[in-house]
């Protein structure tokens, strides 16, 4: 039986993993960008901070963010006063959390995707009086976009996946924070099996279709392109 | 008119060399630079296109400053009013060809694109993407795209190198045809002795960065003088009595073994001039 906190969850995960995604897919084109073209020395150390959600366990970053949120601290404090914002077990709380986890899947794709473009094709534009910003949308965007593909569909599953994080900042508050992964634990600790496998089976099938979706997309645009 | 410059500090495999130009070019004129690799041509044309920056000097364009280290100024290639055709074409892959055309016009007239596809005869192929085309289809299709909004200078990075023997011949027809056509002012990068006496009115070869010789292209490869016959070829084999040598798409063997050479070299043949007289000429 599928009952409304069932649906009330999918929603928030879902919500979640979209919002996350579009703002990440600006995030990502900005930062891609300046990754692939800079002479910066200190690039190394810019990738490295990007990186850090990769290697790092879900739980240290959640801790972090958990201080940096909370109403007691001076930037929790800060966003309260200011915007009347509380960042802790909130639904902004989550997306901000997510933006912050999610960025290497976004941002990696498409700085390799950008570092790939051969350098004639950029010039090329540039000798035939076009700008960069120009040259960004009609030339380079549009030829790397299986990156971009990738970077959204990967950025998507791995927040609709994220536990650890959600759990530190956002909690469990139906309607609210409680996303997917945290409602099979939260199932399963309650004994309630066929609950938690009804979760546990709609992300198993969303995902399959999801990469299955990815794969053949980036085939028709080989095909098409090269 | 074209006045160049300028000093530039290049780091190549044999170390530090400085390139340093200066010259002055006419308006209209098919000019080759013609020189070893690694003598800086690529590098003249990167310069003249903003692409990359001298260390000093300065490049004027008919009367317009493109770059002065004292004044500070250097238009990016944006501003330049240039076409370059690089060596790899660089065509843009999402781009049917008339759309790879109608990007670079921009705003310009359309009729434009559609007699410079006619030139290039490419009017059958305008909606094929650049990935389902022949090397020379494609070699022309950049060619077109960098004159398709009249630039006033024509930069061409060895574009017929990567090219057969057949297509190249085709491929310079169409250029002097875009010359004579557009009356575009056009630097030419080659190493083909043949290309460069069809297209070019004036050539400079460069050696280690400078320029040694400027001239027409009979002034610097040498006529014969008026009775013997003059080649230039390349040594691809010794054997042990003569050495086979490549002129054109010619072998040629020479016995004549007084100087020693070895495989790769390029020299000169020439014949005197008692022989000449016995030459036979005939129809192909």
């Amino acid at each position: 039986m599928v009952d409304n906190q069932f649906l009330e969850t999918m929603f928030v995960t879902f919500k979640l993993a979209g919002i996350t995604t579009i703002i990440l897919l600006f995030i990502g084109i900005s930062l891609g960008y300046y990754l692939a073209f800079t002479k910066n020395r200190f690039k190394p150390v810019f990738e490295a901070i990007i990186s850090m959600p990769l290697v790092l366990p879900p739980s240290v970053l959640g801790f972090y963010l958990l201080i940096t949120f909370s109403p007691n601290s001076w930037f929790g404090n800060f966003i309260e006063e200011n915007l009347g914002l509380r960042l802790v077990f909130s639904f902004e709380g989550l997306v901000i959390a997510s933006v912050i986890f999610s960025l290497p899947f976004m941002v990696q794709p498409i700085q390799n995707g950008f570092s790939s473009l051969p350098k004639n094709m950029i010039l090329a534009s540039y000798t035939l009086g076009k700008g960069e910003l120009e040259t960004l949308y009609r030339v380079m965007l549009p030829n790397i976009k299986p990156s971009i593909l990738t970077a959204v569909i990967i950025t998507f599953a791995h927040t609709i996946g994220e536990f650890g994080v959600v759990l530190m900042i956002g909690g469990n508050i139906d309607g609210e924070t409680r996303v997917a992964s945290i409602a099979i634990y939260d199932e399963v600790e309650a004994l309630n099996y066929s609950v938690a496998n009804q979760y546990a089976i709609t992300l198993f099938i969303i995902s399959f279709i999801i990469l299955l979706f990815v794969y053949i997309v980036n085939r028709k645009f080989l095909k098409s392109q090269f | 008119m074209i006045e160049l410059n300028f000093e530039k500090t290049l780091q190549g495999s044999n170390g530090k060399l400085l390139l340093q130009i200066s010259e002055k070019i006419e308006n209209r004129t098919f000019l080759t630079l013609f020189g070893e690799s690694g003598s800086g041509k690529s590098t003249i044309l990167n310069i003249l296109a903003g692409i990359s920056k001298p260390d000093k000097g300065e490049i004027i364009v008919d009367g317009q400053i493109w770059f002065s280290s004292k004044q500070k100024i250097d238009l990016p290639p944006q501003k330049r009013n240039i076409g370059f055709v690089f060596q790899d074409y660089s065509l843009f892959p999402n781009m049917s060809i008339e759309e790879n055309l109608l990007y670079a016009l921009g705003r310009g007239d359309k009729s434009d694109v559609e007699k410079i596809l006619k030139i290039t005869e490419l009017s059958d192929l305008k909606n094929v993407k650049p990935k389902n085309l022949s090397g020379g289809q494609k070699q022309r299709v950049a060619l077109a795209r960098a004159v398709v909004r009249k630039p006033k200078l024509l930069l061409l990075d060895e574009p017929l190198s990567a090219l057969d023997f057949v297509m190249r011949k085709k491929l310079q027809d169409e250029l002097i045809l875009i010359h004579k056509e557009f009356g575009v002012t056009t630097i030419l990068v080659s190493h083909d002795i043949s290309e460069i006496y069809k297209l070019a009115t004036d050539i400079l070869q460069i050696q280690n960065g400078k320029v040694i010789k400027r001239g027409s292209p009979s002034e610097i490869f040498g006529k014969s003088k008026n009775k013997g016959l003059k080649f230039i070829g390349e040594i691809v084999e010794i054997l042990e009595d003569s050495y086979l040598i490549l002129v054109g798409h010619e072998i040629i063997e020479i016995h004549n073994m007084q100087n020693s050479y070895s495989v790769g070299d390029q020299v000169t043949i020439s014949t005197n001039t008692f022989l000449l007289g016995d030459c036979k000429i005939s129809n192909i």
